[in-house]
């Protein structure tokens, strides 16, 4: 614990200790903090992008504990000791993540703010087991939105990562 | 955005102590819908949040022929429960018809029952007149631009609608709530849980200040039994219903000899039509059957300019329903 965290604790703050891509964190937050606040403006883990701030368009999609959550509705404060991982934690050595590969190859994207929420989903969704047609990618994807309107290359993308046969 | 304290809580008899003793305490789950009316909206000020997520409430167990659903089991666990898949199927697939993966990882069920029946103008502290934020200062809604709101169970008081699709099946299959308080526990079956809003919408279910939401009994359906779950909506997924019914038949030889039926989108509360059942209890399987159904689980709707036509999309969700369920060529 670092001096300053010796301090007095102000009623509405929280001490939390993020685990966040393998590394831990000790931070002293507003309580009020959400967890995608506290990546982008505390962490300077800017991937994850604030999109409506209000849950309706997964742009803030990270995992907690292997589970893809809304960092915008989530309090940092929920998240102590558990593990999050971001757009930044995936792929190792300086490689890209194989769906990140996807992405790129299939043009899954035009302006590019929705494209880490809808890669951290879809690397959920490969792990939950729906990837098994275009009909259930579009359907648990749905909670990504794109207004560039990229959902056919995005599935495509997904498609191919899953194993499936990719159709240009 | 008022700040708030938070308050992690460890075990659930001092949780309820404390929460039941602070009116300015609430208790916090998978807060998707709470954190959204507090720091995004501004329209819940809690002094102080109870964090019960470490709570042991979360396991989902076969019980005989009933489900016990603990009220930390998150949307998407139900939905994988093996016990779900075969006994609750309209269960399953009113979990899956609602919000997105990234929600239902985050909610749970208790969450799911309490969420509050809101509308646009509840969630817009500008707007003054919200019965349900500020008793006695009217319902812009009526006025408004509705089209998400509720028919059934509303009045000029209020016509914000419960949004959950999970609550539909579950009073129609009348899932019990088990509530512990400070002294004592009870259960309260979901048909009697929520309070029609009146004119004091602000109040929403028997609940007292502090008592906790811990587990949600669902009765099982009979082997055999035929049950579907059907959702209209603006689009093909991630959106709420603008109707939605909730089926389950028990069918002998071309007639209906039990029927439980619920409506989703159109009340002020999850709304069991116990009209239709009557209905369709001893009926033959056919057209007329299910319209009569249908016009007996919309007794006089409250409906303003924006919600008109969900009377008969209502009765043609339930009609639709029934014919899947059935299986027949009615």
């Amino acid at each position: 614990m670092s001096s300053t965290s010796k301090m007095k604790r102000a009623a509405t703050e929280v001490d939390v200790t993020l685990r966040v891509n393998g590394g831990a964190h000790p931070l002293r937050l507003d309580s009020r903090t959400t967890l995608l606040d506290a990546l982008r403006d505390r962490l300077d883990l800017t991937g994850t992008k604030k999109g409506c701030d209000q849950g309706a368009c997964g742009a803030c999609t990270v995992l907690v504990d292997g589970k893809r959550v809304l960092s915008c509705l989530t309090l940092a404060a929920q998240c102590d000791g558990r593990e999050v991982t971001t757009i930044e934690g995936l792929g190792s050595d300086g490689g890209l993540h194989p769906l990140q590969e996807a992405f790129i190859r299939h043009d899954g994207f035009q302006c590019g703010y929705c494209t880490p929420g809808q890669i951290m989903s879809a690397v959920a969704l490969l792990a939950e087991g729906r990837a098994g047609s275009d009909e259930e990618i579009r359907e648990f994807m749905s909670g990504n939105i794109c207004r560039c309107g990229a959902y056919p290359n995005i599935v495509a993308a997904i498609r191919e990562a899953a194993g499936g046969h990719a159709s240009l | 955005m008022q700040a708030f304290e938070y308050i992690r809580a460890d075990d659930v008899a001092s949780a309820v102590a404390f929460v039941s003793g602070d009116p300015q305490a609430q208790y916090l789950a998978g807060g998707t819908t709470q954190i959204d009316l507090m720091l995004k909206d501004g329209v819940l000020e809690p002094e102080r949040l109870v964090d019960i997520a470490s709570l042991p409430l979360r396991g989902i167990t076969r019980d005989g022929e009933v489900l016990r659903v603990g009220a930390l089991a998150t949307m998407e666990e139900l939905a994988a429960d093996t016990t779900v898949a075969e006994r609750l199927p309209l269960v399953r697939e009113a979990l899956l018809a609602g919000a997105s993966t990234q929600l239902r990882n985050m909610a749970t069920i208790g969450g799911n029952v309490l969420q509050r029946t809101r509308c646009r103008y509840f969630r817009d502290p500008t707007v003054a007149a919200c019965n349900k934020r500020a008793p006695g200062s009217g319902c812009a809604a009526v006025s408004g631009a509705a089209r998400m709101h509720a028919i059934l169970g509303a009045s000029e008081h209020c016509i914000a609608l419960h949004a959950s699709d999970l609550c539909v099946p579950l009073v129609a299959l009348d899932a019990v709530v088990h509530i512990q308080g400070v002294d004592a526990q009870r259960r309260v079956p979901l048909t009697e849980f929520y309070v029609l809003p009146g004119d004091r919408p602000d109040v929403e279910t028997v609940l007292k200040q502090g008592e906790l939401v811990t587990e949600i009994e669902i009765p099982l359906l009979a082997p055999g039994a035929r049950s579907g779950y059907l959702k209209v909506r603006d689009r093909a997924s991630y959106e709420f219903a603008l109707t939605s019914a909730a089926v389950a038949l028990a069918i002998d030889r071309d007639v209906i000899s039990s029927a439980r039926v619920a409506l989703g989108g159109v009340g002020t509360i999850p709304w069991r039509a116990p009209e239709a059942e009557a209905v369709l209890r001893g009926a033959p399987i056919n057209a007329q059957t299910f319209r009569a159904a249908a016009d007996a689980a919309i007794q006089d709707p409250f409906t303003v300019a924006g919600t008109a036509f969900k009377v008969e999309l209502a009765k043609r969700t339930l009609v639709r329903t029934l014919e899947t369920v059935a299986g027949g060529d009615a």
